[in-house]
């Protein structure tokens, strides 16, 4: 079938069978392989993307699901030369070891700093009512749905809270 | 996963339509398609109601609240009523899944996500639910995360959803549509039916109704809301869950 995915602001039309996922539609089909698969059922977050800036698991989207939707993957978060604030925070602070799950880790960690920006609780926070403060506790619970077989956590959690200290617009405008 | 056609119906008569005749409804599409995946579901033809208008909102009524189908799971725990005078929901929500799962999770799919027994979910084995009459060696086997209550001799397959836990316990009723259009409601006990001697037939859903919303009645002032899961980590299914108002 014919399927029109908004992928990192540009528009690309793909003749798929309907049962490509989004991520093998970003990673077979259009070359952004910079999106991982690690379990292929929504456990270990490798394939974390933002879908109209919301973080998802590309693996349970199909890819004709997504259509309609800005996709954002990690090569449209920054470059080498200009870096998100999470892409420089991780490399600052080793926030990985064979970095597989790094990807993901930067997606998803870009998509829950949005969300605790919003004021959204999470299951370790002691009041709903909010404020958000991401203790290394908070971060740890929100990123839970991101798996590292090299156990990098305490980078990873590092580099995010580092991310997170930053003003907003710093996150926001390199999220863009 | 198996071949199968896909639509996006425009509205809710077409979706109604759809169904009615065979369609499977997909909504956010994280249990339906993992269990695809794995070749527990097989669906010829997919109905993708997720751009279905008019099913994304939380509204005031009379009564409380009206939480339509495809509402997130996110976006229902954060929902500043909700944390306020249903606080358990919220709660319930959280200990559950992952922020991206909670994401792409509906309301109405999670309602009717299927079991996470691991009998269930693996083709090679028998299952009374997937293949009726083929046995249920969850008795006697892995059994840590199957169900007390309600079980027959036929299956022992729990419920795996948190949020429901809450739902039932704030006494919210679903909201459903049958294909010709007529409307109805239903006390969220009496949506699932327990396996008795046929666990394949799970929910007391009709071809090609469709739950449109879940209503929630007025919070009870004062009440102390708690939830609390016992679980290895919280993505897994609950071993045993507990809400009091
Ligand atoms: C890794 C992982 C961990 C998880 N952990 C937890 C957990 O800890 N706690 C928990 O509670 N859940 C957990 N879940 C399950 C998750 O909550 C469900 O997958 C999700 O809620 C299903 O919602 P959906 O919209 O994606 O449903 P879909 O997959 O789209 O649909 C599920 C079913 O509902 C039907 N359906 C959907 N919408 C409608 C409608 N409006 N009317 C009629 N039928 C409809 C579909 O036909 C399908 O049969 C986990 C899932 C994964 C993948
Ligand atoms: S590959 Fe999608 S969550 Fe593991
Ligand atoms: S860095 Fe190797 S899996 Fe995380």
């Amino acid at each position: 079938m014919q399927i029109t995915l908004s992928v990192n602001g540009e528009t690309r039309g793909l003749d798929l069978d309907p049962r490509v996922t989004l991520l093998d539609a970003l990673r077979d089909h259009l070359r952004l392989t910079g999106s991982k698969k690690g379990c292929d059922h929504g456990q270990c977050g490798a394939c974390t993307v933002l879908m109209d800036g919301r973080r998802v698991n590309a693996c349970l989207v199909l890819a004709a699901m997504a259509e309609g939707a800005e996709i954002t993957t990690v090569e449209g978060l920054g470059s080498p030369e200009a870096p998100a604030a999470l892409q420089a925070e991780f490399t600052a602070c080793d926030g990985f070891q064979c970095g597989y799950c790094t990807p993901g880790q930067i997606m998803s960690a870009t998509g829950m700093l949005g969300e605790a920006r919003e004021g959204w609780p999470s299951h370790v926070s002691p009041s709903l009512a909010g404020p958000v403060s991401l203790s290394d506790g908070e971060i740890a619970e929100r990123m839970s749905g991101n798996l590292c077989r090299c156990a990098a956590y305490p980078s990873i959690r590092q580099a995010i809270a580092k991310a997170a200290a930053l003003p907003d617009e710093t996150v926001a405008e390199a999220g863009e | 996963m198996r071949p199968f056609g896909y639509t996006r119906p425009a509205g809710l008569a077409e979706a109604g339509t759809a169904a009615a005749e065979g369609a499977t409804l997909i909504a956010g599409g994280t249990n339906l398609l993992d269990l695809m995946k794995l070749q527990v579901a097989a669906p010829e033809r997919l109905a993708d109601i997720g751009h279905v208008p008019g099913l994304d909102g939380i509204e005031e009524t009379e009564t409380g609240l009206r939480i339509g189908a495809l509402v997130t799971n996110s976006a229902l725990a954060a929902d500043p009523r909700i944390r306020k005078g249903w606080p358990v929901l919220s709660r319930a929500i959280l200990a559950g899944a992952s922020g991206q799962i909670r994401n792409r999770a509906t309301t109405a799919g999670n309602l009717l996500q299927r079991t996470r027994c691991p009998y269930f979910q693996d083709p090679a084995s028998a299952c009374n639910k997937r293949v009726p009459g083929s046995g249920c060696p969850a008795r006697g086997g892995v059994s840590r995360m199957t169900a007390i209550l309600g079980t027959s001799e036929n299956c022992i397959a729990a419920h795996p959803s948190d949020m429901a836990v809450a739902m039932v316990l704030l006494g919210a009723e679903a909201e459903i549509r049958a294909a010709a259009g007529t409307s109805r409601r239903l006390a969220l006990p009496d949506l699932w039916r327990v396996p008795g001697d046929q666990p394949d037939e799970e929910t007391t859903l009709q071809p090609g109704e469709i739950i449109t919303a879940v209503h929630l009645p007025a919070p009870r002032g004062g009440a102390v809301q708690a939830y609390r899961k016992g679980a290895r980590r919280n993505r897994d299914a609950g071993t045993g869950c507990l809400a009091r108002p």
